[in-house]
């Protein structure tokens, strides 16, 4: 066992609930990205059981670029010579939010159509979360954003801010149009 | 006055307001318009260049005259239309320019100088002497003429913006908006409801018309009842849509809780962009005032303005009303006034055939010679068939016919087309794709016309969405024929308004036609018409009538000028929403952060990360007393620095050797596995991009890092060449700059701290090597590179274990008799070891320059290699890096040019620039890092250092850019 003390990026933060909704760090796991060498994206998927099409999630395989995909939670196998293996857990900071208001909170940072018949809970972008570099994913119950390690204080203040907004709404009675 | 049980106000729940410092009371759903309305105030400001007394022309967000500004907690809101304005308990608001007050405005003597101040007046009298203009007279005319004021403070007030995605946007919800909506909801479409106002329904909550044989009021609410229970349906209220952009996306502001006292988090604005498959212009029209003599008298107001505050809220805008009009539409106005009670002095009809059924006495072709009355119209003055005479009224509503509101479907730069039949510019099909215009705003202006074509637009809509779906039945409605004979200008004497917000009249337009404005852009230049906040939807049709008059054009040959977004007027605050303070950038925070503000390091930005500055010890009073000694400390025992910020990419496959040497200028192919090489790179053009080291951590196996700064664009470039000349070569990379915490390690008792810290004491580990450790239990990676000049590592670990390795690592330190060094020293320790940084690459330099052309291999190609070569890029006289060392001891700064001694002082004579200097307290003097002209062939020579900003002259002597072990034994060690 290591004796170095390990800390997640937003270590001491505890979840906030607004509005009904609830933002909390998560904690995926190993975070490996796996690209594939050209002409070899059959045999990688063979190997991990599966490979994610663009814009989309394969059990826990996440994609994240062309024939480029995260493994979340496991450790990737051995794959020399068919693909590049680099290890990223310490690398993305990563949110949870659920919640009625998820998508309404998400929608305003996000310039993407997040309503769940668009983007149904398997669905993943990468997309920019106001000026940071972002990976977004649905789940079931709701997002998980992945954004830099070293940004993740203001990715949780971007998205507590919109989660205030909708709750002030709420507060004064008024609907907010859902997006 | 407020007439008893009409309007949809809120009687039970009682509001109070202020105005001008005075008390009002109002109900919920008052606008700020009609609560003083309802209070008798007729007076509601004075007009933009002469001052003139205005009360309310409209009742909608065209208003031109009733601009307040409106405080809450801290803050003012100038030009804030009272007529969009909702009341609220507490609500304050002030009239605008005019001083000292609104009754006794000192400036209305502009008024009586009217005579002179046509159009161009000012631009024909302030000419001479040229440089008064800025300095004198345009701060002058600027302060004479003008709207409200703004508070010189940062805004505090909280804004929101949001995206939304829909089938189909309904902009508007009269009764074209509302079928509509109906429509394509019940075929299952995603809609959303765009309204202005504060609720939906348009101009029937204006009217006391039927719907299927009730009140049009209840038909909307029925219909709203609906849309409301439908899941697919998003109303948005106190919504307008600004701008119709590409592919179908629109600027909608929403007015949040500007109708609310200022609550926490609450945004006041919320700027909408919407993406709709398909949207209906149901946005409706305006009715146009008349242009006769002095028709801007507070109590003149719109027919269809005093019809809204008559149903809409319950309020008279007068006790002896008359009507002047040119159509029939105003006659439904008259009706219902006198229905209501309200005294109806007098109809006066343009039209010789027009009818005159009206309970009331009515005046066929009949024209306004003036009116009179101070502050509030008192009486008018008619002409009818050979006739003067006069009339007493304090109210007189005018209809001069109906503009359709045709703006958002010229925002891609299509023009209307002019309609003869109703004197109106409309749309046509197709000037914004996807967009379909509908009701009035198409110039239907019937009941069953407007519904019809709402209907109508839907299908359309959903036809182009690939939906088929049976069309709901049209509701019975009044449809009538609109009958309009246009009336441009009025003769008589006195000045008649266009443009009431700008001030702007018949007489101006027509003097811009006189001296050669004919086109209309430039009688709109000219005249300021259609340039106030209002942009002219109150007088542009009307204005371009008299200039085509003026000029013996049609009006359809003078066209319009050009429609812009946004439709409205809108916050700055909510088209930045987020963007203020912090929320303009990201923070990045390294994992040592924490300790090095515990440490009570100031931190610096680099880029968006925060680095430590220095870190103070008891007793060091500045920064220099801090940084002197971290650097002695790093070369006599160690010092340790996180290093995280450097870019890291991680570079895989068969292929990875030759990308490398594809993109750096020397070779890394020839790179042995645990080796680390310092690598340049070029841009396209032949400068240097970046620099930085280059491990082989296996055979097919690269970890790149580059400059904090560069670290973004150095990725991109990577991107780039990968993507567009070598896509097909089996290399992969992507950056762990994030997924490692790195620590510099630096000085003579550095392989001591490191074995303290290490699982397995290093052995044999040379400069430039590289290779796995672990680190009390983690598994890390070591470099051997010095950045200090020191014997010198850099340790890497998971990120998770940063923070922890970091302290570790400075307690170990601290014991040896080191410690933590920030920015100023490292910068010190690379100045005294001529290590350049951006400081020295910033862009315009070429390997030549600072000395490294040898790097660029002749014996392959690399990106920037062929521009690198060109003359220009590699003769003598260009300005080459070399150290500088001041004769005497003398505080220098980076940014002092270079000059011969004895030559004079001045830009043609400049021998070049210094980029970094820094106190040695190695060397014990100042140190500089300079260009200068054919600089390497100068060494021992002298130049003059001249620094304007802070008035430095100094000799220097010019030296070799390494101080400091130039043959690199220390860091060999």
């Amino acid at each position: 066992m290591p004796d170095l003390i390990a800390k997640s990026a937003l270590h001491g933060t505890a979840p906030l609930t607004l509005a009904g909704t609830t933002l909390a760090e998560a904690a995926p796991g190993p975070i490996t990205s796996i690209a594939c060498f050209p002409g070899t994206l059959a045999e990688v998927a063979a190997r991990l059981g599966g490979f994610p099409v663009p814009g989309r999630v394969a059990g826990d395989l996440v994609w994240t670029g062309p024939e480029q995909a995260f493994l979340l939670g496991r450790a990737a196998p051995d794959l020399a010579g068919i693909a590049a293996v680099t290890d990223q857990s310490g690398g993305w900071a990563a949110l949870r939010l659920t919640g009625p208001r998820a998508v309404q909170a998400l929608m305003r940072l996000y310039p993407l159509d997040l309503r769940p018949a668009h983007f149904p809970p398997g669905s993943v972008a990468r997309v920019p979360l106001g000026h940071m570099q972002s990976v977004l994913i649905r789940e079931e119950a709701g997002f998980l954003v992945l954004v830099f390690r070293s940004m993740a204080r203001t990715a949780w203040h971007e998205i507590e801010t919109a989660l205030q907004s909708l709750d002030a709404r709420a507060r004064a009675g008024l609907e907010a149009p859902s997006s | 006055m407020r007439l008893p049980r009409k309007g949809l106000i809120d009687r039970t729940k009682p509001i109070s307001f202020r105005f001008d410092g005075a008390s009002y009371a109002g109900f919920q759903g008052d606008t700020l318009a009609s609560a003083l309305l309802a209070n008798d105030v007729r007076l509601v400001g004075r007009s933009f260049k002469y001052h003139r007394p205005r009360g309310l022309l409209t009742a909608g967000p065209e208003e031109p005259n009733a601009l307040v500004e409106v405080k809450d907690a801290g803050s003012q809101t100038p030009n804030t239309r009272a007529t969009v304005q909702e009341i609220y308990e507490g609500l304050e608001a002030n009239s605008q320019n005019r001083w000292p007050s609104l009754r006794w405005d000192l400036l209305s003597v502009n008024d009586l100088a009217a005579p002179f101040l046509g159009a161009g007046f000012y631009y024909k009298t302030f000419m001479w002497p040229r440089a008064f203009w800025e300095s004198l007279y345009e701060p002058l005319i600027r302060r004479a003429a003008g709207l409200g004021r703004l508070l010189p403070r940062h805004e505090s007030a909280t804004y929101e913006k949001a995206f939304a995605f829909c089938d189909l946007l309904v902009i508007g919800s009269g009764p074209a908006g509302l079928m509509a909506a109906l429509t394509a909801a019940r075929a299952g479409a995603d809609v959303i409801v765009a309204e202005q106002d504060s609720r939906m329904g348009g101009r029937l909550l204006s009217h006391d018309g039927q719907i299927n044989g009730t009140l049009a009021a209840d038909w909307v609410k029925a219909t709203y009842k609906e849309l409301r229970s439908l899941p697919n349906v998003r109303l948005m209220t106190r919504t307008t849509v600004i701008g119709a952009y590409d592919q179908g996306t629109y600027g909608a502001l929403e007015r949040v809780g500007l109708h609310l006292p200022a609550q926490p988090d609450l945004p006041r604005e919320c700027f909408w962009r919407i993406v709709a498959g398909q949207a209906i212009m149901a946005t409706g029209a305006l009715e146009r005032p008349i242009a006769f003599a002095d028709n801007d008298r507070p109590g003149i107001m719109l027919a269809s303005a005093a019809q809204t505050y008559l149903n809409r809220y319950g309020v008279t805008p007068g006790t002896r009303v008359t009507i002047y009009a040119n159509n029939d539409n105003a006659r439904t106005v008259a009706r219902q006034l006198i229905a209501d009670g309200v005294k109806v002095a007098a109809i006066l009809d343009s039209r010789p055939d027009a009818s005159s059924l009206e309970d009331c006495p009515v005046f066929l072709g009949a024209r306004i010679t003036g009116t009179r009355g101070r502050r509030a119209l008192s009486r008018i003055a008619v002409h009818q068939g050979g006739n003067d005479f006069q009339i007493e009224t304090d109210c007189l509503l005018m209809s001069g016919g109906w503009n359709p509101l045709v703006n958002l479907a010229c925002h891609q730069n299509a023009r209307p087309e002019w309609r003869e039949d109703i004197a109106a510019f409309v749309p046509r099909p197709g000037m914004v794709p996807g967009l379909h215009a509908a009701g009035s705003a198409n110039g239907a202006f019937s009941t069953l016309a407007c519904l019809s074509e709402g209907r109508a637009a839907a299908q359309a809509a959903l036809a182009a969405l690939g939906r088929t779906a049976p069309a709901p039945d049209l509701p019975e409605a009044e449809d009538d024929p609109f009958r309009v004979t246009p009336v441009w200008q009025v003769p008589g004497r006195g000045r008649a308004w266009l443009d009431f917000a700008n001030d702007v009249t018949v007489k101006d337009v027509k003097l811009a036609a006189q001296e050669g404005f004919t086109s209309v852009e430039h009688m709109k230049r000219y005249t300021t018409q259609g340039m106030a906040p209002d942009q002219g939807k109150n007088s542009n049709v009307a204005a371009l009538a008299v200039l085509a008059d003026a000029t013996g054009r049609g009006i359809a040959e003078t066209g319009t000028t050009t429609f812009r977004p946004p439709f409205t007027p809108v916050s700055i605050g909510a088209l930045g929403a987020g963007g203020q303070g912090l929320g303009f950038a990201p923070q990045r925070f390294l994992t040592s952060d924490q300790a090095s503000r515990d440490r009570g390091a100031p931190m610096v930005e680099a880029g968006l990360w925060y680095r430590p500055s220095y870190f103070p010890k008891p007793g060091e009073t500045t920064w220099r007393h801090a940084c002197d000694r971290e650097v002695l400390m790093v070369r006599s025992s160690v010092g340790v620095a996180d290093v995280s910020t450097l870019g890291k990419i991680d570079i895989q496959g068969r292929d990875a050797a030759r990308f490398l040497d594809f993109v750096y200028t020397n070779t890394f192919s020839t790179l042995p596995v645990g080796r680390v090489r310092y690598g340049l790179m070029l841009r396209e053009d032949g400068f240097v991009m970046d620099d930085g080291t280059t491990a082989r951590l296996g055979e097919d196996h690269y970890l790149m890092t580059t400059t904090t700064a560069a670290a973004g664009q150095v990725m991109r470039h990577l991107d780039f060449i990968h993507q567009a000349y070598c896509a097909d070569w089996q290399v992969r990379f992507i950056s762990v700059t994030e997924a490692w915490a790195q620590f510099a390690v630096a000085g003579p008792l550095s392989k001591m701290l490191l074995n303290s810290v290490l699982d397995t004491r290093l052995g044999d580990f040379p400069f430039m090597s590289c290779g796995d450790v672990q680190v009390e239990g983690v598994a890390a990676r070591l470099f051997r590179i010095s950045f200090s000049g020191e014997e010198g590592y850099e340790i890497a670990v998971p990120t998770a274990y940063g923070e922890a390795l970091f302290r570790d690592l400075l307690s170990r330190a601290e014991t040896l008799g080191g410690g933590a060094y920030g920015m100023e020293a490292l910068n010190v320790m690379r100045i005294e070891k001529g290590f350049i940084t951006h400081a020295e690459i910033h862009g315009r330099v070429t390997a030549f320059d600072i000395g490294m052309a040898k790097m660029v291999s002749a014996k392959k190609d690399c990106i920037g290699k062929a521009a690198s070569q060109r003359p220009g890029l590699t003769r003598p006289a260009r300005e080459q890096l070399v150290g500088l060392r001041p004769l005497t001891d003398t505080a220098i700064g980076a940014g002092a040019h270079l000059f011969n001694p004895g030559d004079r002082v001045h830009r043609e004579t400049d021998q070049g620039y210094v980029t970094s200097v820094c106190w040695s307290p190695t060397l014990g003097s100042w140190l500089a890092l300079a260009f200068l002209q054919n600089g390497r062939a100068r060494h021992g020579q002298r130049v003059r250092l001249v620094d304007h900003l802070r008035k430095t002259d100094v000799l220097c002597e010019v030296t070799d850019p390494v101080f400091l072990d130039p043959e690199g034994a220390k860091l060999r060690a």
